[in-house]
């Protein structure tokens, strides 16, 4: 990677000082038949305890793999990984799978998309509640692992969960499935949870209670949390810091507040622009970002984003022919773009801002 | 879950009261249907040259010049109650269950049934053993390195034992084992209980190719199962735990990737319950499918009837036993 970068993210242990989990030009790329697809090209980010950070993308922007990398989950022979990951102080792409599945579910866990395929369908929920905690407790007796799975149940809202620990998965709602897997995510008190999606496959109305669920565990136990997400408005609600991935690659990254008021990359702003909004006049239609995600085995030339850019012809062609870098264009807020600053901010608050 | 099970129970019954009204129209009815009249139907009773008299008691004895669902209610009512029969001066009581005797040899068709039903158990059984280990264990080694050298082999093998049939493979083990190096000596059927050792030794060979059809069938079947459950979103799950991979192997995807295999395993032991033709025929022995073979060529209804339903039993049994199981296995079966 660039200078650029290493200042804004620097290697090594230096960098994972206070961060608790600290990750570095992270590089996930597959092996297949029709090509190497670059899922993850360099993706790099600092997380401290009892922060939010939210990864924002489509749909193959690379989002998924790279928490799924964090957790060591990616099994194939097929999967190149590269970079650093470092979580409190240890670097786990070049440790043993076995020190990484110590850690997995103890120090970081992981809550899924779908909570019903994500749960076993032949095992009750405080089964697999039990199963979570007694790998990491082999020493604890089943009665004591009961009496935590319970614990967990009541601490994520589930009602009776001293009797609905010996339901099965099909006999929990949609939401209360999603409770139920937080509750098993969080049953060794894991300093860093991933959450993938974690609402997307809810009910509109139970959304707002799982996020104000996660907020309120992640106040309580002060873990780490990573919310992934294609809705802007989920990390809108939680994150302190914002990353956002196009291509498999970190387009923008900075403090919630500052990239939701003046974000600095056109794809952003084409999010900010699909986004539908209660609080903003009302308009014909939402803008949406024009085409589709590229491809990760032929990735555009230059930025990943400008056969989409409006603002690609700006760049002299650059946009094109060279890969930018992720620099800072205000403090602690970096953006990948060839664009001048200038007109970065002129294009925003002439033609972006009044639309949002 | 009681209340699933006395249902369960209940329709199986049901099922072979129906199977035993069908089987008793084929073999009765039909016939008259084609046109053969209840006298040649008594005659096949006595043997050769039968008196006008002798036909007509025979007739009325059996029953024969009943209508027909008066003679399938006899029927049933004998399979509960017994009945008694007069041939001769003397009557003769055949016991509960009673299938009636058999026009041929005059023996009660139930005894001699029941007496072949151990031989019958003995291969199917051992066979069940072996198919199922051997099936699953090479499935589920296939399915976790698809596309290795042993997932290759092994899945070739299985496409030669499904190819294969039992009376190849069969005579190519007796040749082998039983002639060319006499291992395991002409096998002959030794009771379980007189020399279990024996038992074992003598139906090693007609175990060994029955089940090579079998777990062919059953290795392809565990390892598009685990292919399958092993992409599941709960397996991820279950890895992002911490679990050890073996246990999300075996506890996570092998439990599911079971539950169609039990399916098939109680309809192949069923079915084979009721008796293995080819198998008995090449080791020459004597279980209820040859039992089924000698009612067939003798025309013999009474024995027919009583093997046609024996295996319907094992059948609707087997297969009782299976949808219990499923209950057991999977929570969500039980709700519906």
């Amino acid at each position: 990677m660039t200078d650029l970068q290493k200042t804004a993210a620097p290697a090594g242990e230096g960098a994972a000082r206070d961060a608790f989990l600290s990750v570095r030009d992270l590089r996930i790329h597959f092996d297949t038949d029709d090509g190497l697809v670059r899922s993850v090209d360099g993706v790099s980010f600092d997380l401290q305890k009892g922060r939010t950070l939210g990864i924002v993308g489509e749909s193959g922007s690379g989002k998924s793999v790279t928490s799924l990398g964090i957790m060591g989950l990616h099994r194939t022979k097929r999967a190149r990984i590269g970079g650093e990951i470092w979580l409190d102080g240890e670097e786990l792409i070049a440790a043993g799978p076995d020190r990484v599945r110590q850690l997995r579910g103890r120090q970081m866990a992981m809550i899924f998309q779908d909570p019903l395929t994500a749960m076993h369908p032949y095992y009750t929920v405080g089964a697999q509640i039990v199963e979570a905690y007694r790998v990491h407790h082999p020493q604890a007796t089943k009665k004591q692992a009961r009496a935590r799975a319970v614990e967990m149940l009541d601490r994520v809202g589930i009602p009776q969960p001293d009797r609905r620990v010996d339901d099965y998965p099909h006999q929990f709602s949609g939401g209360m499935r999603q409770r139920a897997m937080i509750a098993m995510a969080l049953v060794n008190d894991p300093s860093l949870l991933i959450a993938d999606e974690p609402t997307t496959a809810l009910d509109v109305t139970v959304q707002a209670q799982i996020l104000d669920l996660i907020r309120d565990l992640q106040q309580e136990f002060g873990s780490a949390v990573i919310i992934i997400t294609h809705d802007l408005g989920v990390v809108a609600e939680l994150a302190d810091d914002i990353l956002v991935m196009y291509g498999g690659k970190c387009v923008e990254r900075g403090p919630a507040d500052t990239l939701f008021d003046a974000p600095e990359h056109p794809y952003t702003w084409g999010l900010l622009g699909s986004m539908p909004r209660l609080d903003r006049e009302l308009q014909d239609r939402l803008v949406p970002v024009k085409g589709t995600p590229p491809s990760l085995i032929n990735v555009p030339s230059g930025c990943a984003f400008h056969p989409r850019c409006p603002y690609a012809e700006l760049t002299g062609g650059r946009s094109a022919e060279e890969i930018p870098v992720l620099a800072e264009a205000t403090p602690g807020h970096y953006a990948a773009c060839h664009l001048g600053a200038a007109d970065r901010h002129r294009i925003f608050a002439e033609e972006i801002a009044p639309r949002l | 879950m009681f209340a699933y099970i006395i249902r369960r129970t209940f329709a199986a019954l049901v099922l072979l009261l129906v199977v035993s009204a069908v089987t008793f129209a084929i073999f009765f009815l039909l016939p008259r249907l084609a046109g053969e009249t209840t006298d040649q139907l008594a005659a096949q009773y006595i043997g050769k040259n039968p008196s006008p008299e002798a036909i007509a008691a025979i007739k009325k004895n059996l029953g024969f010049d009943q209508p027909l669902y008066t003679q399938y209610w006899h029927f049933l009512k004998a399979l509960v109650s017994g009945a008694e029969y007069k041939f001769g001066p003397d009557p003769v009581t055949c016991h509960v269950p009673c299938f009636g005797y058999s026009f041929k040899n005059h023996l009660e068709v139930w005894p001699e049934l029941t007496k072949r039903i151990p031989i019958t158990l003995s291969l199917a059984s051992g066979a069940a053993v072996v198919w199922l280990v051997s099936g699953v264990a090479t499935g589920v080694v296939s399915a976790l390195k698809p596309k290795s050298i042993f997932d290759r082999l092994s899945m070739g093998v299985a496409l030669a034992g499904v190819s294969l049939p039992v009376f190849f493979t069969g005579a190519l083990l007796l040749t082998l084992f039983s002639y060319e190096w006499p291992i395991l000596d002409n096998p002959h059927y030794v009771n379980f209980t007189d020399d279990p050792l024996m038992w074992a030794r003598n139906l090693i060979l007609p175990w060994i190719s029955l089940a090579f059809l079998y777990s062919a069938l059953y290795a392809r079947l565990t390892r598009a199962g685990m292919l399958e459950t092993m992409s599941e979103d709960y397996i991820r799950t279950a890895r992002a735990k911490g679990l050890a991979e073996r246990k999300v192997v075996v506890r996570h995807g092998l439990r599911s990737a079971l539950t169609p295999v039990v399916t098939i395993f109680g309809m192949d032991l069923g079915l084979l319950l009721g008796g293995a033709l080819i198998t008995e025929q090449v080791f020459s022995l004597q279980g209820v499918g040859q039992f089924a073979v000698s009612a067939i060529t003798d025309n013999d209804l009474p024995k027919i009837l009583g093997v046609t339903l024996l295996a319907a039993f094992f059948i609707v049994l087997c297969n009782l036993v299976v949808d219990l199981l499923y209950a057991a296995v999977d929570p969500r079966v039980r709700l519906s």
